[in-house]
């Protein structure tokens, strides 16, 4: 089979998959939300619930759409998802979209130069590790890896903070920008950013540096790296061109199921270093039970970790030629 | 057996003494984990029966003291004792994530032989699910969840064994099918056994071990979990003392650099999980022959 062929059709077998998941993961939403005992539209009114008439809250009750069945209003919810329309944040007393459209980019900032941070110090760091397996450097890096696996993200920032705001004075302990400036100018972003992804990358790279360390050490046993070195060939183009690169393969795929790992790492690293992420806006919009907000994010959660998991088998097909001929298990 | 270090310098002599080392740096580290986890669990059942003073005890006096003699851990901006707060908050998380640990094992229990035991679509219906379970960030869903239902240690451990039975599913599902071709099974039906004798007789007694295994590794991801959730302001109530509400209430002295408030209560997390990843590596390396024989080459 070509490779744009094998690639159709794992997007084809995907969609099939995505569609189903979609509409479950919306409808429990929807079954969570009725089964929960808080009444949004108290919620939504705060202190002035008391102040407020009867008939107001009937109105607002109504004009939410909280009257109908619950089958209406879920089907009414999906038709706008259709046209594009993700109703109006509680919260944010905004639309939904707005809310998200202009949070997604400083997200899509900090978790894309987290992930490249974390390919390039895993990668490298991992194969290192390998190469000199015993060694003091090697015990070190596996050392801090488990503890960094064990422990909870968003107290790792906070250790950041203390050594490199508070106690060092270097960084900015949170933000997007100082306290003081009105405008948002790029040294200020980038200075402000490297904190959370520092942290957002040393936290998730953890795994990584384990995982290269573990295949390329078993890569290092195989016949072709004897059958190299046997050549000749240069000690680093053994290590990278043979050794790291077969040890990669499986590696794609965990790769993508990790995703959901790095939104609960994002959710958590934008809150504790206050940057106005998307994933932030989540606990706000949990705390203030904002239902529309949370379903888009859950939703948007949902597809960035289905199109993640594609991205990976779809790198995986065009990595891997034996999947073009015999098929994606 | 000559061991080639990937330098390509053979390491004949050197071979069996290092194999002595590496054997003993196990059984050290094993023994220092199932130490520090019985220390805990024994701090965190004793000094709640015996500490001198309250850990709810206000004392603005003695306010966001740094750690001394009097205070191993300092006091928080309350002027709570930190380490017996600790003691206490550890005594919580590890409550909630038992609980919650048992609660998904349940679930991930009845669907693992559920899915196993029927097999054919209902398995590959159950298996999907367990695929869509997945692919959401359980933090995501446990903040939805409890968004929901008012933020509770009830929420909590149902937003935890909501999320987290996947892997007990996936283990025992396995194991089921593993068993389902055994000798003794073919016997029990050939005797007459209907399929609900089958699951109570033979499956539910041979997965007991493998369920306790995967509860027990649970517990850290649970009180992770919790942990989470209480720092965001989403899990228990602000006045207990869990580890996550600690390190939320410790960032706001973290800026006016008292560390200790939110350092120390991390290391209760950090420890323990670390103690159980260790002993559960080593359960791993003893009962995976195929490692045991590299291991000895």
């Amino acid at each position: 089979m070509s490779l744009a062929g094998a690639l159709a059709r794992l997007v084809a077998w995907r969609l099939a998959f995505v569609v189903p998941l979609l509409l479950v993961v919306t409808a429990a939403m929807f079954a969570l939300a009725k089964a929960s005992p808080f009444d949004p539209v108290r919620q939504y009114l705060g202190e002035r619930a008391l102040v407020t008439s009867p008939e107001i809250r009937e109105q607002i009750r109504a004009n939410w759409g909280l009257d109908r069945p619950l089958a209406e209003q879920y089907l009414t919810w999906l038709g706008n998802l259709l046209t594009g329309d993700l109703g109006e944040s509680r919260s944010f007393h905004r639309p939904v979209a707005e809310v998200i459209g202009e949070r997604l980019g400083w997200t899509m900032l900090v978790t894309g130069a987290a992930i490249v941070l974390m390919l390039a110090a895993g990668l490298v760091l991992g194969t290192l590790a390998a190469y000199r397996q015993g060694s003091w450097a090697d015990r070190l890096l596996t050392g801090i890896a488990y503890a960094s696996e064990a422990a909870p993200v968003f107290w790792i920032g906070l250790i950041a903070i203390w050594i490199f705001s508070v106690t060092l004075g270097w960084l900015p302990a949170g933000g997007l920008t100082d306290a003081g400036s009105a405008t948002v100018t790029v040294g200020e972003v980038a200075r402000h950013m490297i904190l959370p992804v520092a942290v957002l990358a040393f936290s998730q790279s953890s795994w990584l540096v384990l995982f290269v360390r573990e295949s390329v050490i078993g890569a290092l046993r195989e016949d072709f790296v004897i059958g190299a070195r046997a050549r000749g060939l240069r000690e680093r183009t053994v290590l990278a061109g043979h050794a790291l690169r077969s040890a990669l393969l499986p590696f794609l795929t965990l790769l993508g199921a990790r995703i959901p790992e790095l939104v609960t790492g994002a959710i958590l690293v934008e809150s504790v270093f206050s940057w106005p992420g998307v994933a932030g806006t989540a606990v706000r919009a949990a705390l203030a039970v904002d239902f529309p907000l949370l379903a888009a994010l859950t939703l948007l959660a949902t597809v960035a970790v289905v199109l993640g998991n594609l991205v990976a088998d779809a790198a995986y097909v065009i990595a891997d030629p034996r999947t073009r001929v015999l098929g994606v298990s | 057996m000559s061991r080639t270090t990937v330098t390509g310098k053979p390491r004949a002599a050197a071979g069996s003494r290092r194999y002595g080392t590496a054997r003993r740096a196990v059984r050290r580290s094993v023994r220092l984990a199932a130490g520090t986890l019985v220390l805990l669990g024994l701090a965190v059942v004793v000094v709640p029966l015996v500490a001198p003073v309250d850990e709810r005890l206000v004392d603005l006096g003695s306010a966001a003291l740094p750690p001394s003699l009097a205070h191993p851990f300092g006091t928080d901006e309350m002027g709570r004792d930190v380490l017996l707060r600790s003691i206490y908050g550890l005594r919580v998380s590890l409550l909630v994530g038992l609980v919650a640990a048992a609660v998904s094992v349940a679930i991930g229990g009845v669907v693992g032989v559920v899915a196993g035991a029927l097999g054919g679509i209902v398995d590959r219906l159950l298996m999907r699910v367990v695929d869509g379970f997945n692919s959401l960030p359980h933090l995501l869903l446990g903040i939805f969840i409890v968004a929901m239902f008012a933020p509770s240690a009830w929420a909590v451990i149902v937003s935890v064994g909501l999320t987290h039975w996947t892997t007990a599913a996936r283990i025992v599902r396995s194991e089921v099918l593993s068993l389902r071709g055994r000798p003794y099974i073919d016997a029990a039906i050939g005797g007459g056994a209907g399929r609900m004798r089958i699951i109570r007789r033979h499956f539910v007694p041979a997965l007991i071990p493998h369920l306790g295994l995967a509860a027990t590794l649970m517990v850290p991801h649970a009180i992770w979990h919790e942990t989470a959730l209480s720092f965001l302001g989403l899990g228990l109530p602000p006045h207990l003392a869990s580890l996550g509400n600690m390190i939320n209430d410790g960032q706001r002295s973290l800026l006016a650099g008292a560390w200790w408030p939110s350092v120390f209560p991390g290391l209760f997390i950090l420890v323990p999980t670390l103690a159980v990843a260790v002993l559960a590596q080593h359960w791993r390396d003893r009962t995976n022959p195929r490692r045991r024989s590299e291991l000895n080459l």
